[in-house]
């Protein structure tokens, strides 16, 4: 490219955001002078340093392209954006593994509470956070953002819309873990589970998610194919939903604007509702509509066979999406949450069993002719795997969200392994099977290092999963158990530490299967680092792949 | 025309696929929200409540900020053993000024939606410091270093402020002596305390860690804990009258 034929000159998304980032720069600065706490100075100068690195890296980034932005089709093919899907692939495995390790760490102060050091930093009720959003947020959020910018160019044959804005998308959202995860170590939280970040982070992210589904959109608005596929409705129906969610959970007023504490607008029973409303779907749209997604690409694809049922696909996409927002109050049952609320959430739980399941049948048929592949591919048999947890744990769901079983689940360690049987087994493995598939195609590469490691992480991972869910099934009913029951006098049997102290083995055999799946997962980022360093090269690819920067 | 190939208006148009997406997911959230905010029979009629005083609510906040709530329930579910083991089943009408909510959704420790005054002071301060000293299966963390940082007492108004703006019925005399008052509920012999108890009647003023000087976060927090679940006297209460 001759760049003297062209006068250059930046866009206005350059300009733009570097003006943008510069006052940013100037406004956090100014906040970190103000703050009121520590926390609140720190987060600011964080965001200070970001502003000017951002600066820094438009105009650097400027500088250093050609006088025309990167065509959306290079001889007649699209010409696919794969710089920030590369960004977001390598930042899930980083994060994936901070996050499975501060779970171990987590596990193992309650079998060892010696572990919690009593330092404010590195007590459970800090870290706990940090395993969750690290794990959910920013392992899952980046797989999800990873997979749909890479999906949704593929399905729809087009490059991804916005030049600048897909970095922003990418770094802006790592950005926002980062806040949100110095933060709880901090003691900076508004306390609402899955949701914990205050009241800054949360504007950032409000930002950043708006230009996601932008992004997105314009995509699927500029695509080559007739049709949109079902996967980008997972997708799409995953992002709006969670701007929705994120909003109605979050609204709260700073008690200054230079400081990190706020309240929420919402107090008591409301707060409680809200917050399962949103808590209860960030489990059906962020793990489960957006992995979903991911299944109905990357299973075809991996199985070279068509998706099982079109027309299942329809009916159990809208029934689970209509659904799933009405199960939140299973929850709070026998709260102070009227009972007709709690009706209705259990009573929307039962139900959702059904297309949760058209989901599984879909995803698993989808093999039929191609079980033997189960064989010799191991990222195949991941995947399918991850598709069986999501059955066993859409079928417990339902099962503890009735009220009765759940008067003896609730407050336990079942719920706790529940999660986990949905966390491990299917938004793990569907999200390891998706990153084993795309690290060789964002590279270009013939294939995966080693095919024989893959075997092992499943294997190893597996053994891990299996020892934290039984693990927590017999712990979270014996203590559901000890807790009502009653000697032959009428007297409450056992007093609570009785019942703390009983889960001690369960405990130290949960942090075991933690242990596995930590040693999984680094197999696993062993095997990507050298598919990446040393991997074959794939034989020159027919359409032009030219990365962003 | 089939059916099935009338979805293809939602594949073939992705703004039609987001309005369809929007629709569907509102009407759930809209019929189990809305109607909390406007049914009479949401929150029961009930003597007692009040809103936090500056110190409980300094408490408070530390209990939201070391994440307690991860641990410990604050919701007494109306079950024979639950009522037995921890006392009244709570009402709705307990947490009405809790912004956030701490009903919890894990008893890896027992409930504190009664704890208030089943214990000492120097229980609590004794087991925050070092749980094991008394109860040695706990798997607690130690908070010794609560003790040791002082509440930050100019700023508590601001939060009292904010707190009225979302909801709570703080009165302008209670803002405007917030200060004051944080101080006397830490310092019972201290001038400010006579006015303290008539700003919040039945509020509990002791030197809760047993310390003098400045509260502390230990201060606060044992306050907090220590009026958890007292507001509400169930002797008089007549729950015939608030059926759901």
């Amino acid at each position: 490219m001759n760049q003297s034929q062209t006068a250059k000159s930046m866009t206005h998304g350059e300009a733009g955001l570097a003006v943008f980032f510069a006052a940013s720069a100037f406004l956090c600065l100014f906040a970190a002078g103000k703050a009121l706490d520590t926390a609140f100075a720190f987060h600011a100068s964080l965001a200070c340093a970001a502003s000017l690195w951002a600066v820094f890296a438009i105009v650097n980034r400027y500088y250093d392209r050609p006088a025309t932005l990167p065509p959306r089709e290079i001889n007649g093919r699209p010409n696919y954006n794969i710089g920030p899907v590369k960004f977001s692939a390598v930042m899930a495995m980083f994060w994936g593994i901070a996050g499975f390790a501060v779970g171990l760490l987590i596990a193992s102060q309650l079998a060892w509470p010696a572990l919690n050091f009593d330092l404010p930093w590195t007590s459970f009720g800090r870290l706990r956070p940090l395993h969750t959003s690290a794990v959910i947020f920013a392992f899952g959020g980046n797989v999800l953002i990873a997979t749909s910018f890479y999906v949704v160019q593929k399905t729809c044959r087009t490059r991804l819309a916005g030049d600048l804005a897909p970095w922003f998308v990418v770094i802006g959202y790592n950005f926002f873990i980062l806040i949100a995860g110095t933060g709880y170590l901090l003691g900076v939280t508004q306390s609402k589970e899955y949701a914990e970040p205050e009241w800054y982070a949360d504007l950032w992210l409000t930002i950043v998610w708006v230009t996601y589904l932008l992004v997105f959109l314009m995509t699927i608005i500029k695509r080559k194919e007739p049709h949109i596929f079902v996967a980008n409705w997972f997708y799409l129906a995953f992002i709006v939903t969670i701007a929705v969610l994120h909003l109605g959970n979050n609204p709260a007023l700073p008690v200054s604007v230079w400081g990190s504490k706020s309240y929420i607008a919402w107090g008591g029973v409301q707060d409680a509702m809200f917050q399962w409303w949103y808590g209860h779907n960030a489990v059906g749209f962020f793990l489960t509509a957006g992995f979903l997604a991911i299944m109905y690409y990357f299973i075809p694809k991996r199985a070279e066979r068509p998706v099982y049922s079109y027309r299942l696909s329809i009916i159990h996409f809208w029934a689970i999406i209509f659904l799933y927002i009405w199960a939140g109050p299973h929850h709070l049952h026998y709260t102070a949450l009227p009972d007709w609320a709690q009706t209705l959430g259990m009573t929307f739980s039962i139900m959702l069993w059904m297309p949760s399941w058209g989901g599984m049948i879909n995803g698993l048929m989808t093999l039929s002719g191609a079980w033997d592949k189960l064989r010799t591919d191991p990222v195949l048999r991941m995947l399918v795997v991850s598709v069986a947890f999501y059955g066993m744990a859409t079928f417990e769901g339902p099962l503890m969200s009735i009220k009765v079983v759940n008067s003896l689940s609730h407050y336990t360690d079942w719920t706790i392994g529940h999660v986990h049987s949905g966390a491990l087994g299917w938004v793990g493995f569907v999200s390891f099977g998706a990153l084993y598939c795309l690290i060789p195609w964002l590279w270009d590469r013939k294939g995966l290092y080693s095919l024989k490691l893959v075997n092992w992480h499943f294997w190893i991972a597996t053994i891990g999963i299996v020892l934290y869910i039984s693990s927590m099934w017999v712990s979270g009913i014996l203590q559901g158990l000890m807790w009502r029951a009653y000697t032959s006098l009428g007297f409450l049997e056992y007093s609570f530490i009785e019942s703390v102290e009983a889960m001690h083995p369960f405990y130290a055999i949960r942090a075991a299967g933690g242990a596995l799946f930590l040693i999984g997962a680094l197999i696993m980022a062993y095997n990507l680092w050298m598919t990446v360093r040393v991997g074959e090269a794939e034989a020159q690819s027919p359409v032009a792949l030219q990365p962003a920067e | 025309m089939s059916f099935w190939s009338r979805h293809q208006i939602f594949e073939k148009n992705s703004i039609v696929l987001i309005g369809g997406i929007l629709a569907v997911i509102a009407i759930g959230g809209l019929v189990e929200i809305t109607p909390l905010f406007y049914l009479k029979s949401t929150i029961e009629a009930v003597d007692g409540v009040r809103p936090y005083t500056p110190l409980e609510l300094t408490g408070r906040n530390v209990y939201v900020r070391e994440g307690c709530y991860l641990c410990h329930s604050q919701m007494v579910r109306p079950l024979r053993d639950e009522v037995e083991r921890y006392g009244h089943y709570s009402l709705a009408a307990e947490s009405m000024y809790d912004h956030p909510f701490q009903w919890g959704s894990k008893r890896t420790g027992p409930d504190l939606a009664r704890v208030g005054a089943k214990y000492s002071d120097e229980w609590h301060v004794t087991h925050l410091v070092n749980p094991r000293a008394i109860v040695p299966q706990s798997v607690m963390p130690g908070y010794a270093f609560l003790a040791e940082t002082e509440v930050d007492v100019a700023g508590i108004a601001d939060h009292l402020r904010a707190s009225r703006t979302v909801g709570v019925p703080y009165s302008d005399d209670q803002i405007a002596n917030a200060v004051a008052d944080l101080k006397a509920q830490a310092d019972p012999d201290s001038a400010g305390a006579d006015a303290f108890a008539k700003r919040y009647p039945k509020a509990v003023a002791r030197n809760f860690d047993g310390r003098p000087g400045t509260p502390t976060e230990m201060d606060a927090l044992v306050a907090y804990l220590q009026m958890l679940g007292t507001l509400v006297d169930f002797k008089l209460y007549n729950e015939k009258a608030n059926l759901r």
